[in-house]
């Protein structure tokens, strides 16, 4: 509906221009905390702790410290080093320096900063500095020298290499998927015979079968844990894949009856009556003309599965073992990135991003099946 | 074996084996127990026809009722067991449960997180759908946030905690403290505000699932009966609250009702971002600490969260039933 649709003529601009503002408004802080993580994961750890992630694209002032080079010749003043901070072949501008490590921007280039017993330390902006010691003998070490510089941004790869090839996010990669492709295929088919039956089968019960379905929608999966366990121990397959994909199977099942039924209900009739007058059994009818026609909600009901397997990480706490062979990337990051590397900005987003890639790219792609499941689950 | 390639085997010998079941289970029942031929022919056609839909429903209705319908009962079963499985207690893990002052405050945390993430994330959802309705560009702002979606709880809380971190070099709530001349705190140990600092992350969440089903609605909606309180005189606001929200109420409810079963079963927020620490937990974060280790409590926090869903579920049953009839 567009805007002159409602005739509200005097009011129509002032408003378009509040409901975009808004809008835009909104779609900024909805988008802020994933583009600032999406950020972190480009840049190394002491970019992350010196500057903010919306100060990126700018430099960074950061600090360092450097142990003069050569040896001490002795002069007038005392024993004298002299050198440049980056190095013979470096350049850079130095935007404050000091001769301890507690104050390592105590003074400003250009001028003489003085140091304890007497020492002093000149630097100009340029990195050339000059360490006079007014000792009597030659100083035993060579002293370090701090200084703080503008360090240009810089954006890498780094830390999605160290997380996919030294940190066994790879493998935590892999058992997802691995989770993911039975978990979502297999449900589908067996929930396309049942809807199928409750669609366009006479029997009785069906209505009941129907109820029960619905309400099994909402049965907190919590109260599987326990049972279903024991059950899957007692059986032999305890902790382990096969344990998982049945999990999925059974809890996407109500969700995938439901929706597959609401679609297959809709099917016109005249199609489906007239390939049983024409000798069709009702095993044909499914699988030469329901289920192609079916097809955009079994995508959309195949997005959620995936999106939903994909993210989950309380089914696969409980029914995987809890080695480090066996975990998928939800419980990597949950359990052990965020132990381990708690403070580690870069390497913890830089996970994060690779788990919610291919979510991100199934969704963007095939937004249109999920919206079409989505309301065909909640409106009708 | 690789577990990609079991993984790959077990669809190939799952879907094969679902195809292999109905196709077989048919043609026996059509070939072998009642075929179409000889003297019961008619009556045989008639007797298969009655079997079919169990066939075709048999696996289903095994999968749903095993892992579905049996642990409602195994659970609270199993409840009524200590620790070890072998004594019975009768009510004494929920009357231990009750005893405990985590789970009490779990259970108060809970019902703020039913009071209020439904209702923000069904108002934003609201908000975003009547202003974008209009707009040009309006299908991009969707999607945007619709987004995170497809974000998994673990993947937003890491975001979420990118937000709060308490360095104002780091976190971007404290870079507003920060240049606001406030002092740095860590949002998620301010006392009981904690609770709804990771609120906004389900919110965060959820609130593109409730814009989109009810963009859709308000799509549904009659013009004439928005044109015809065009011409009475009426502003936006009014044909907004007055117009458009009493006709998608029924959306607004299933939108409502959907996020809070959904928010009775999220323990994965609480778990990454405070692990239930500093007055957050919430009843699924506290069954998870029972979990592995001692059974019957675990089981007895389950089934609490279960007596909170049965109203929706009688209702949604309910519906179902009438919307069938």
């Amino acid at each position: 509906m567009s805007v002159s649709d409602d005739g509200i003529a005097g009011a129509k601009s002032s408003l378009s221009l509040v409901t975009n503002l808004s809008v835009i408004f909104l779609v900024v802080l909805w988008l802020i905390p994933t583009v600032g993580l999406l950020v972190s994961s480009f840049r190394d750890r002491d970019a992350i702790s010196s500057s903010g992630w919306w100060n990126a694209p700018f430099a960074t002032e950061q600090n360092f410290a450097a142990g003069a080079e050569g040896e001490f010749t002795q002069t007038p003043d005392g024993w004298v080093i002299e050198g440049n901070v980056f190095g013979e072949d470096g350049s850079g501008t130095v935007t404050a320096f000091g001769g301890r490590r507690a104050e390592p921007t105590a003074f400003q280039p250009g001028t003489t900063g003085e140091l304890v017993r007497g020492r002093t330390l000149t630097m100009e902006a340029n990195g050339d500095y000059r360490y006079v010691d007014p000792g009597e003998d030659a100083p035993r070490r060579n002293p370090t020298l701090y200084f703080g510089t503008q360090v240009p941004p810089s954006f890498s790869t780094d830390n999605y290499e160290t997380i996919l090839f030294s940190n066994g996010m790879d493998v935590a990669f892999i058992n997802t998927l691995t989770v993911t492709i039975p978990a979502t295929i297999i449900p589908i088919l067996i929930a396309a015979f049942a809807a199928y039956a409750l669609a366009w089968m006479d029997f009785p019960f069906r209505g009941t079968i129907i109820a029960v379905i619905v309400g099994l929608l909402v049965v907190p999966l919590q109260l599987a844990l326990v049972p279903m366990l024991t059950f899957h121990n007692d059986i032999g397959i305890g902790q382990s894949f096969y344990g998982i994909w049945f999990a999925h199977t059974g809890f996407g099942l109500p969700l995938a009856i439901y929706l597959l039924r609401n679609y297959m209900v809709g099917l016109p009739r005249d199609i489906i009556e007239s390939a049983k007058v024409d000798g069709a059994t009702d095993f044909q009818v499914f699988t030469k003309i329901v289920l192609p026609l079916s097809f955009p909600a079994l995508a959309s009901f195949a997005i959620f599965q995936f999106l939903w397997t994909w993210n989950d990480l309380l089914v696969a706490k409980v029914f995987l073992p809890s080695n480090s062979d066996s975990w998928v990337m939800t419980v990597k990051i949950a359990d052990d990135l965020l132990g381990s590397r708690g403070g580690d900005w870069g390497i913890l987003a830089a996970a994060a991003f690779v788990s919610i890639a291919v979510p991100l790219i199934v969704f963007f792609t095939m937004q249109r099946y999920l919206v079409r499941g989505l309301l065909a689950g909640s409106v009708k | 074996m690789s577990p990609l390639l079991q993984g790959i085997l077990t669809v190939i010998i799952g879907v094969g084996g679902c195809i292999g079941y109905f196709w077989a289970s048919n043609l026996v029942l059509d070939r072998v127990i009642f075929p179409a031929k000889g003297q019961d022919a008619g009556r045989n056609i008639n007797r298969a026809n009655a079997v079919r839909p169990w066939l075709f429903l048999l696996p289903a209705l095994a999968a749903l009722g095993l892992y579905l319908v049996y642990p409602v009962f195994g659970s609270f079963y199993r409840s009524l067991f200590n620790r070890s499985g072998d004594e019975f207690v009768a009510l004494g893990n929920y009357g231990a449960l009750f005893a405990d002052s985590e789970f009490r405050t779990a259970l108060f945390n809970n019902f703020l997180w039913v009071l209020f993430v439904p209702a923000a994330a069904t108002f934003l959802g609201l908000l975003v759908a009547q202003l974008t309705d209009r707009l040009s560009w309006g299908n991009i702002a969707k999607s945007l946030i619709f987004m995170p979606m497809a974000i998994s709880f673990v993947g937003a809380s890491l975001i979420w905690k990118f937000v709060y971190a308490v360095d104002p070099e780091i976190g971007i709530i404290n870079a507003i403290r920060d240049t606001l001349g406030l002092s740095a705190l860590d949002p998620l140990q301010v006392g009981f505000w904690n609770n709804f600092f990771l609120m906004v992350i389900l919110i965060w969440i959820q609130t593109g699932f409730a814009m989109v089903i009810l963009s859709a609605a308000l799509r549904g909606i009659p013009e004439e009966t928005i044109e015809a309180a065009i011409i009475d005189g009426a502003n936006p606001v009014q044909i907004f609250f007055k117009i458009k929200v009493p006709q998608i109420m029924g959306t607004i409810v299933v939108v409502w009702t959907t996020i809070t079963i959904l928010v009775l079963k999220v323990f994965d927020i609480v778990y990454t971002m405070t692990g239930g620490n500093f007055g957050t937990q919430i009843l699924p974060s506290y069954m998870m600490e029972y979990m592995f280790r001692d059974d019957g409590r675990a089981t007895a926090v389950a089934f609490v969260i279960m007596l909170i869903v049965l109203p929706v579920m009688v209702w949604n049953i309910a519906q179902a039933r009438k919307e069938m009839r």
